[in-house]
């Protein structure tokens, strides 16, 4: 797949004069590309006059940045405290199960990318389930199960 | 007079409906022609997790509170509540909503839930930035003898007495110096940082214009967790508004202090939390730390003197301004002054955001406002305090009281306040495992202990849980959790063993259970359970039956259910579904 570079140009002329802003450019290059595409790393790179390595660096370090395009809905099963006690291993295991991919992973149609969020602060209505913006709370098996379904038939799969 | 009609629309509030609650009423009262007498306020969530949350206001019934609101409700609220002036009884919050509120002393969290967090009117009609007005008008001096005789210790987990700190950054040498709010709140399991900065943004940017002023700071930034996209909005929008009313900018109240604030966002890395770790990161590096000293009110970000405090801590600036020291260090204990918010969430009935005044024992908190555990026969077993960081207590230590030393004590840390309420269907192996699955997957990676020490004590745990467990194993925990208690370099580090020490100190039984008996009391270790139905205890309810997802259970009424291993897929919905214990 050709990458369009336009914007990325765009977004470095907008970040490249004000200092310590590598994170927010590429911040700003995810929102826009979905992930962050290695010509765009080395668009970046070359432009700031920076190795390649130092941008990897940052963008493996933080868990935000995605270097493979995503799915169209991405699930996130939160594993914080109060929903692995209230049962949300079991949601995530059930999930991987079912979709037949592991977290950090897309389905082969494209259409979910499964991940775990260690915590997202909505701690009472444990276990948690956010698909794209959408929370989900006091989720059990069944509930995801019927989630899942109707995403997919939307989808009309 | 006008009617107010409160609606809860924090990220809690709104994944529960809220917005399409507030719409309803905005059509019902058109509908009706009663828009100009009453003015709906969408405010924060007020910690109690029973939304959609509304509160009717009126003159003569005074307040009413409504909970888990439909939108089809509103219809019958409006035309019995505001037309004939009798509240809708069968949906207002009862008794667990007056215990939740009665136990606690609401400083913080005072605006939270009452006020418009996108209206910098409603907030300064609620006694906001006068503070700020008063310390413009005192010595920067002053303003940090205040903090200091007040009391204040930083809410964020450590305790380090917040106007000694501010005292180290105002002496620092430097011309220019920076104000940083830590809003990288990552403990799984607290969330009331966020709670404040959606339902009272400007309670933050006021403690940190407050410090600017007294450190001789002209520039702060507020660290915020990617996670949180509706606070960032929030605080962007209070940013704005402060500006145009000359309260942030250049030349606050056209006095001679200018003050401005940005705000950055992290980009996941639980690490940041740690105050150098989270400098690198506002500097566009991978966030590792450092050692200290330098510490950062010495050589902060790029170098320069940086003041680093907590959401909470700085919340808690504006009101000891207006009400004085002596007001603040009346509550609480001998060295723990002031109130601490915790996040009460697990296997309690009521769970959400409760403010007490440090000293209050954790019993009391659980079964005062927390309304104490959910299923009446299920009982307590431990409770975990100060996430990653902290440890799981026993239920024989609910008496000790809420402060940073009697809590270090035990071996648990306050940390930023975090509270999970177990029963005996929490392992406490399992527990211990899985926060160390937490740290080292956001271990940095920088130092030794915590890279490769944490690492092993996980491979232990996993053999235990996993029925490979061997008696030396437990002696290996102690000593490789001490080792990297002592020697690592972070705090992440220092602390990172302490959900292990904690079990095995508290709960050795079950560390033995697992490791001599190849059993897991609880059920919870998958490798160790047999999914069979033990029939002495079964009830023959069928519940687990109903649980289950891929139709493994056979089960008639008044039968003993059996489970198809052929179907199961060991996913223990029927574990979690079973009040009896009788799936093992």
């Amino acid at each position: 797949m050709k990458i369009d570079l336009s914007n990325t140009r765009k977004i470095i002329r907008q970040y490249s004069e004000k200092k310590g802003l590598l994170i927010p450019l590429l911040q700003e290059i995810q929102a826009t590309y979905g992930y962050v595409p290695k010509e765009s790393v080395e668009l970046i790179a070359k432009e700031l006059s920076i190795f390649p390595v130092e941008i990897y660096g940052i963008l493996t370090f933080y868990a935000q940045f995605y270097l493979t395009p995503r799915g169209k809905h991405t699930i996130k099963v939160c594993q914080g405290t109060a929903c692995h006690v209230m049962g949300g291993k079991e949601i995530l295991d059930y999930l991987s199960n079912k979709l037949g991919i592991s977290e950090g992973e897309t389905t082969k149609d494209g259409v979910f990318s499964l991940e775990r969020v260690a915590c997202l602060g909505c701690c009472g209505m444990a276990p948690v389930v956010v698909i794209d913006n959408n929370f989900y709370g006091r989720c059990t098996i069944q509930k995801v199960d019927a989630l899942i379904e109707k995403y997919y038939s939307e989808e009309g799969k | 007079m006008k009617f107010k009609i409160l609606i809860c629309m924090g990220t809690s509030g709104i994944s529960a409906g809220a917005e399409e609650v507030a719409k309803a009423f905005e059509t019902e009262l058109k509908r009706k022609n009663l828009m100009d007498k009453c003015k709906i306020v969408r405010v924060g969530d007020r910690g109690l997790f029973r939304d959609p949350l509304v509160d009717i206001i009126t003159p003569e019934l005074g307040r009413v509170t409504y909970e888990y609101t439909k939108p089809e409700d509103v219809p019958q609220i409006v035309e019995e509540h505001l037309l004939q002036g009798k509240p809708v009884e069968r949906l207002r919050a009862g008794k667990d909503y007056e215990q939740f509120f009665s136990g606690q002393m609401r400083i913080v969290l005072s605006n939270c839930g009452e006020i418009d967090p996108e209206d910098i009117d409603d907030y300064i009609a609620h006694g906001g930035y006068d503070a700020l007005k008063k310390v413009l008008f005192s010595a920067p001096e002053k303003v940090i003898d205040e903090i200091e005789k007040s009391g204040l210790r930083g809410r964020g987990g450590a305790g380090f007495p917040t106007g000694l700190k501010w005292r180290f950054c105002k002496e620092a040498k430097g011309d220019v110096k920076y104000v940083v709010c830590n809003a990288d709140e990552g403990d799984p399991g607290a969330f009331m940082d966020r709670s404040i900065l959606e339902g009272d943004p400007h309670s933050v940017l006021e403690g940190m214009i407050i410090a600017g002023y007294a450190i001789g700071a002209t520039k702060g930034f507020i660290y915020c967790r990617a996670e949180y996209p509706l606070a960032v909005k929030r605080l962007n929008i209070a940013i704005s508004q402060a500006r145009e009313k000359g309260l942030l900018g250049d030349n606050i109240l056209n006095g001679s202090f200018s003050f401005d604030i940005t705000i950055v966002q992290g980009a996941g890395a639980f690490v940041c939390g740690e105050e150098t770790a989270l400098l690198a990161s506002i500097e566009g590096r991978r966030g590792t730390p450092r050692p200290r000293p330098p510490f950062p009110a010495q050589k902060g970000l790029w170098g320069k003197p940086t003041l680093i405090n907590n959401v909470e801590t700085f919340a808690n600036i504006r009101h000891i301004i207006v009400k004085g020291a002596e007001w603040f260090s009346s509550i609480g204990t001998e060295k723990s002054k002031g109130t601490k918010v915790f996040a009460l969430a697990g296997k309690v009935k009521n769970t959400g955001l409760v403010e007490v005044p440090m000293g209050t024992t954790i019993r009391e908190l659980i079964y005062g406002p927390g309304g104490g555990m959910k299923k009446k026969r299920v009982k307590l077993k431990g409770v975990q305090i100060g996430g990653p960081s902290g440890g799981c207590l026993p239920e024989s230590l609910l008496d000790i009281p809420i402060d940073y030393e009697s809590i270090n004590q035990t071996g648990a840390i306050m940390g930023s306040g975090g509270m999970i309420v177990m029963d005996e269907k929490t392992c406490m192996v399992d527990i211990a495992k899985f926060f160390l699955n937490f740290t080292v997957a956001e271990s940095c990676g920088k130092c030794l202990p915590c890279r490769i020490g944490l690492k092993r004590m996980l491979e232990v745990l996993e053999e235990i849980t996993e029925g490979r467990g061997k008696e030396e194993h437990i002696s290996f925990l102690q000593e490789m959790g001490n080792t990297v208690k002592a020697t690592a370099l972070c705090g992440l580090g220092n602390t990172a063993p302490n959900p292990v020490l904690t079990t095995l100190k508290y709960f050795p039984d079950e560390y033995e259970a697992h490791i001599r008996d190849k059993i897991c009391p609880s059920h919870v270790c998958t490798e160790l359970v047999k999914f069979e139905v033990v029939e002495e205890k079964c009830v023959k309810c069928g519940l687990c039956y109903k649980a289950c997802p891929t139709g493994a259970i056979e089960w008639k009424k008044k039968e003993y259910p059996r489970i198809n291993k052929e179907k199961c897929i060991k996913c223990k919905a029927c574990i979690g579904a079973c009040d009896y214990g009788a799936i093992q």
